[in-house]
């Protein structure tokens, strides 16, 4: 049963199409991220949730009624704004308070309800501060709970943590996922970054171009990306050029070796047929023993990035990234020296060349 | 120079541009640097102002007195004040009100991106074009030969003079002051309507809030000290206005920087010592509106930061 | 979805189209009626054959040029110098360079005639060269916050404590640093300031008046007194002066280095709509 509905909901800015037939269901309680490049049209569908931007065509549902023509003010929904937006006449306290006195509460229900939500958040003691006496992190956490305060259909977050430092972008993040689970509100989250994108959701959206190219959990979208964007913008990848030998049996060649991989990899293709194979770093392996599938490859360069060492080598004819663990007694190999590496052919993730 | 501080020690990198000493340099020779700009000013003009105030409280065999100060309250000099004051006060709310929905129009107004530019260029040159030519220009268009008297009694067969509306009286004045004051308000108060920020709107709409809540609880709120400051501004402009006055009215209107002219040439008071009071009263309304106006604008840039 | 057409913002602005535009045509059209019957440009003419007209333009050009000098020679070492040496006097000058905003001209006139006095120590006002003098200090210090204020901005745009320390990194002495590095980087703010000197001390009444010089300000009140038609060419000719110092003003204000000298006109466009 879903609880926010966009239906076939386009947008356009004149002639120019910035949203293309977009669907999405989201369950009561569910975290989902739109995810992508900047201009993609993740925030254009945030603001039609919102209402501050009409659909060019489609419908959007929320709690089973159709908010589509609804001005956002009548939308029930709570709005984080990356640039914190909170208003500088007015304390932390007024600033919370303010959706409730425009809803009409009572001023012993206003002050409870603000104290409850500074709570929240944990800053019930700057409750008579301004926002320029606020650090960043402050006033993102007084965002949400202004957000909050009235009991919100739907919470929406643009961009909210670009702002901030990386320190508190991280601690922020686990705070907004943890305030979303104890009041289990609907949510939906814009962010450029995947790295939040896949830790704080249940669900991530990863749109290119206007368009929905991959709708999933966060483990299928790292692990099954099924376009080659999304296995291009979410976490790293290393191309291997492959040509189909045999789509039956799953066999494809990798420079002048044939290696075989599960056949539904390679399900809907013709032999001949140029391929990438894409794999994640961490899917290599250095030595001939983690995998069925084994290269011959030169270290061209090594990052010590602490608790992982990244290798780039040189195999298949293209520079390969791959990761190993960092261990103390086993210092990493020499640049221009030459190994095997080796991969699970079932870590493949076929694309179009 | 350079022979002088051949050690240069970059310290202090916080606060770009202010707060960064350079390097060891003997105290003497530093302040040299400054010399000439605080002697000019000291001469022509700090103590100018000291000689106006000293004498605002001598009598005219040297000794000090309170006389002079009393004698502002006689009346033809507190009618004089007192015009002043109004004529300032009604050209100022007149810009601030004009100058504000203009600003409004072509900042928020959701008009063409060209206006904005081009009336920003002419207002920098409108608030400029004070003095002489502007009373020129006004007679040219609302003088008793101007075109619009004209356009308005042969086409429109409407006499605006019948009215009572003379150009060289109070509200002819006040609507030629228009010309440079609405062009000032929308100078300075296009940083504060720029400070408006469209997060704000949004964010109070998505909490419920009507477009008339937003600017009654928000926006207003958010531009009434940058809207009082630049009216005290505009008055300030307004109350040392002379050229523009004497150059429609010569000296029959007696506002009191034509009063402390006259004064100076000669012909109106006999007391020199009471112009130097007459001119401590006009420096204490242009600190009191300027004081005013820098608390405001200091208040309102910190929420705008 | 289209939004709907602003009327409000629209009519608004056409209003302060219509008042700012009304007198300028009014003044225009009323400068070529000299003759009965028929548009001339006889007021023109009769303006530019009266010697008054062209020696007071002149004594008020040679004036405003002598305040440009004065007025740039004593703010941009003294801003160049605090920023660089002494800092903490920064709040001090820049609340000086302000005073004069809070000082009506009249005010001030009137502390100079009695300061140089026939009977003070130092009697200018005496002598023909000193009243001169005293009238370009006058204007020195009526145009000291807007020359103050355009050369502070443009020194901190460039960060000139920095720019100094680079200079000399790089072994060049001090008057090299100055006149190869700051001034060519200042000059443009400087150039600014000097139009809105230009500008305000051109036409300037009040001081010109009291201290009784045959400048041009003194002489527009008297046309203004004597005559019909001539005041409004007058009237015209200024604005368009305005125009152009402000136009070059606004020119220098935003020049970049190695920007051509008449820039494209899509050029200057695409400037105005960046601000």
């Amino acid at each position: 049963m879903s609880f926010l509905k966009l239906s076939a909901v386009s947008k356009a800015f004149g002639a120019n199409v910035v949203v293309k037939s977009f669907d999405l269901s989201v369950r009561k309680g569910e975290f989902v991220s739109f995810l992508g490049p900047s201009g993609c049209g993740k925030t254009t569908v945030l603001r039609m949730v919102s209402g501050f931007e009409r659909p060019t065509s489609g419908a959007i549902e929320i709690g089973g009624r159709d908010v589509t023509h609804l001005p956002a003010n009548q939308r029930q929904i709570g709005m984080v704004f990356q640039s914190y937006a909170l208003f500088p006449n007015m304390s932390v306290f007024g600033n919370v308070a303010f959706g409730l006195k425009i809803a009409g509460a009572s001023k012993p229900e206003i002050a409870s309800r603000v104290k409850e939500m500074l709570d929240l958040i944990q800053l019930g003691h700057l409750a008579d501060r301004y926002p320029y006496q606020l650090s960043g992190g402050q006033q993102q956490r007084v965002a949400l709970a202004r957000a909050l305060a009235a009991r919100p259909q739907v919470l929406l977050l643009d961009e909210p943590l670009s702002a901030l430092d990386a320190k508190i972008r991280v601690s922020l993040r686990d705070d907004i996922r943890a305030i979303q689970r104890e009041l289990n509100i609907t949510t939906i989250f814009v962010t450029h970054d995947q790295e939040e994108a896949l830790t704080i959701s249940d669900r991530v959206v990863v749109m290119n171009g206007g368009i929905a190219e991959q709708c999933d959990t966060p483990h299928e979208i790292y692990n099954r990306p099924t376009t080659r964007f999304v296995a291009g913008f979410v976490g790293k990848l290393n191309n291997i050029p492959a040509i189909v030998v045999d789509p039956d049996a799953g066999t494809v060649r990798v420079e002048s070796d044939v290696v075989t991989l599960e056949p539904r990899a390679v399900a809907g293709r013709k032999a001949g047929d140029p391929i990438v194979l894409a794999l994640r770093p961490e899917a290599v392996s250095m030595g001939t023993r983690s995998g069925d599938v084994v290269l011959e490859a030169k270290v061209q360069e090594v990052y010590f990035l602490g608790s992982v060492i990244r290798l780039k080598v040189a195999a298949a004819g293209v520079s390969l990234s791959l990761d190993i663990f960092n261990r103390a007694d086993a210092p990493p190999p020499d640049v221009g020296s030459t190994t095997h590496v080796s991969f699970s052919s079932h870590a493949v993730i076929v694309l179009d060349s | 120079m350079s022979a002088l501080d051949t050690a240069s020690a970059p310290v202090g990198r916080s606060d770009p541009g202010i707060g960064r000493p350079l390097a060891r340099f003997s105290g003497f020779w530093k302040w040299l640097g400054v010399l000439p700009f605080f002697l000019f000013c000291a001469l022509f003009l700090l103590a100018p102002i000291v000689t106006l105030t000293d004498g605002a409280f001598r009598a005219a065999d040297g000794g000090y007195t309170l006389d002079n100060i009393l004698a502002l309250s006689s009346p033809n000099i507190v009618a004089s004040y007192s015009l002043s004051i109004r004529l300032s006060l009604v050209s100022a709310a007149l810009g601030t009100v004009t100058g504000l929905l203009l600003a409004y129009a072509i900042i928020l107004g959701g008009l063409p991106a060209w206006v904005r530019p081009v009336f920003l260029t002419f207002s920098g040159v409108a608030s400029n074009f004070a003095g002489v030519p502007l009373a020129f220009a006004f007679i040219a268009t609302l003088g008793r030969l101007g075109l619009v008297t004209i356009v308005l009694r042969e086409v429109f067969g409407f006499n605006l003079y019948a009215t009572g509306f003379n150009l060289f009286s109070f509200w002819g004045l006040a609507l030629t002051y228009l010309y440079f004051q609405m062009p000032l308000m929308l100078l300075v108060i296009t940083p504060a309507m720029d400070g408006i920020r469209r997060e704000w709107r949004e964010a109070a709409e998505s909490l419920g809030a009507t477009r008339r809540q937003y600017w009654t609880m928000v926006a207003l709120p958010l531009i009434t000290p940058s809207v009082l400051g630049c009216f005290l501004l505009l008055f300030a402009n307004a109350f040392g206005t002379l050229a523009t006055v004497y150059a429609l009215t010569g000296s029959n209107y007696s506002v009191v920087p034509i009063v402390l002219f006259q004064q100076i040439r000669g012909n109106v008071l006999y007391n020199p010592n009471l112009g130097y009071a007459l001119a401590l009263g006009m420096v204490a309304i242009m600190v009191v509106s300027n004081v005013l106006y820098m608390i405001l604008r200091m208040r309102a840039e910190r929420w705008h930061k | 979805m289209k939004k709907p057409f602003p009327w409000l913002s629209t009519l608004i602005v056409v209003l302060a189209a219509l008042y700012f535009l009304v007198p300028l045509y009014a003044t225009f059209q009323f400068s070529l009626q000299m003759k009965r019957g028929e548009w001339s440009l006889a007021a023109y003419e009769s303006v530019f054959s009266s010697d008054v007209f062209l020696s007071t333009l002149a004594y008020s050009a040679v004036a405003s040029l002598a305040a440009i000098v004065v007025g740039a020679a004593l703010v941009a070492p003294t801003a160049y110098w605090v920023r660089l040496r002494l800092p903490k006097l920064r709040p001090v000058v820049e609340f000086v360079s302000l005073l004069p905003l809070i000082i009506p001209p009249v005010v001030l006139v009137f502390g100079h005639i009695r300061m140089f006095g026939s009977s003070s120590i130092l009697p200018l006002t005496t002598t023909d060269g000193g009243t001169n003098f005293l009238l370009v200090s006058g204007y020195v210090v009526l145009s000291l916050p807007y020359m103050y204020r355009a050369v502070d901005n443009g020194m901190a745009s460039i960060d000139i404590v920095t720019l100094t320390e680079a200079a000399e990194s790089l072994g060049a002495s001090r008057a090299r640093t100055i006149m190869e590095v700051i001034l060519p980087n200042v000059r443009s703010s400087i150039i600014s300031g000097a139009f809105l000197t230009f500008s305000i001390s051109l036409g300037e009444f009040v001081l010109a008046s009291l201290l009784n010089r045959p400048a041009f300000g003194p002489y527009l009140v008297q046309i203004g007194q004597d005559r019909a038609y001539e005041p409004a060419a007058l009237a015209v000719m200024t604005f368009a002066l305005t125009w152009a110092c402000m136009g070059l003003m606004q020119y220098f204000a935003t020049r970049k280095p190695g920007q051509r000298v008449f820039p494209r006109l899509t050029l200057a466009l695409s400037r105005n709509e960046a601000r």
